[in-house]
């Protein structure tokens, strides 16, 4: 198997990653991704590291760039499941993915791709409604 | 200090990185690291691994189990006949990379070993060694 498989749930695109991730799967998982994200309109991503012993910069480097991808797509992308051992190693290693939003469990990364989703929804109203006065 | 286990595994490509993690585990929770200790030589050795692959081109990581009256744990040699790094400092950095990378992977697998020395030569190779104990 050379594909990480990719689940739809509701407007959210699912992946779990269960194995440990070689420079070829990492790449590959990047371009199915953003492929899905058009193809499905999903307006989130969400990884799920629970299978994950270790989290390393290169491992990192690739959610970084997957949720960089995701963001240019308008999909946000949230990170479920991180072990605790991982995290405090993360922090200690000195990566501290700011890039990425976290969520305890799938269904807490379920809810916050939801708010970001309305935020963002209620946010281009906003913005839609001062264009007028400002040029009256 | 009596070693009590002792292997050597080649870096070649991204599987074998996998390879020398998956047998650092091992050899952690033999000699009794706690899942937090595990975690931290398990992710220094990915680093320190790919390093070896990225700039070493290619080496060996050698996994060796101790036991003294003190402790017990886990120490590592990378070894590789790259290029070498001509400023360890500055390869040390938080941030500092020449391929691209985060440069991270020297400065954090430091940060995340109870012991760290670098031996380089430019044009002749780099060993690095870490250990983690309990």
């Amino acid at each position: 198997m050379d594909r990480i498989p990719i689940l739809k749930l509701g407007r959210a695109l699912l992946v779990s990653i269960q194995v440990d991730i070689h420079d070829r799967l990492a790449k590959a998982l990047e371009e199915d991704l953003a492929e899905r994200i058009v193809a499905t309109g999903a307006r989130g991503v969400m990884i799920d590291i629970s299978g994950l012993e270790i989290v390393d910069s290169f491992m990192g480097r690739m959610l970084d760039n997957i949720a960089a991808v995701s963001r240019l797509l308008d999909a946000n992308t949230v990170v479920v499941g991180m072990r605790p051992a991982v995290a405090i190693t993360l922090v200690e290693l000195g990566l501290s993915l700011t890039g990425v939003k976290t969520a305890l469990d799938v269904e807490r990364g379920m809810a916050l791709i939801g708010n970001l989703e309305q935020a963002e929804e209620s946010g281009d109203d906003a913005l839609e409604f001062r264009d007028d006065p400002i040029k009256g | 200090m009596i070693p009590s286990r002792d292997e050597t595994l080649t870096i070649e490509n991204s599987e074998d990185v996998i390879r020398v993690r998956q047998a650092v585990r091992i050899r952690a929770i033999e000699a009794g690291l706690g899942l937090v200790d595990q975690t931290k030589i398990v992710t220094a050795a990915s680093e320190l691994a790919r390093n070896t692959l990225d700039y070493g081109l290619g080496g060996t990581a050698r996994i060796q189990t101790f036991t003294d009256t003190m402790r017990r744990g886990v120490r590592l040699t990378f070894e590789d006949q790259g290029p070498g790094i001509a400023d360890l400092d500055l390869a040390l950095t938080d941030g500092f990379t020449t391929g691209g990378g985060l440069g991270l992977g020297l400065s954090g697998a430091r940060r995340l070993s109870n012991e760290f020395d670098v031996q380089t030569v430019v044009d002749h190779g780099t060993r690095i060694t870490i250990a983690r104990w309990n």
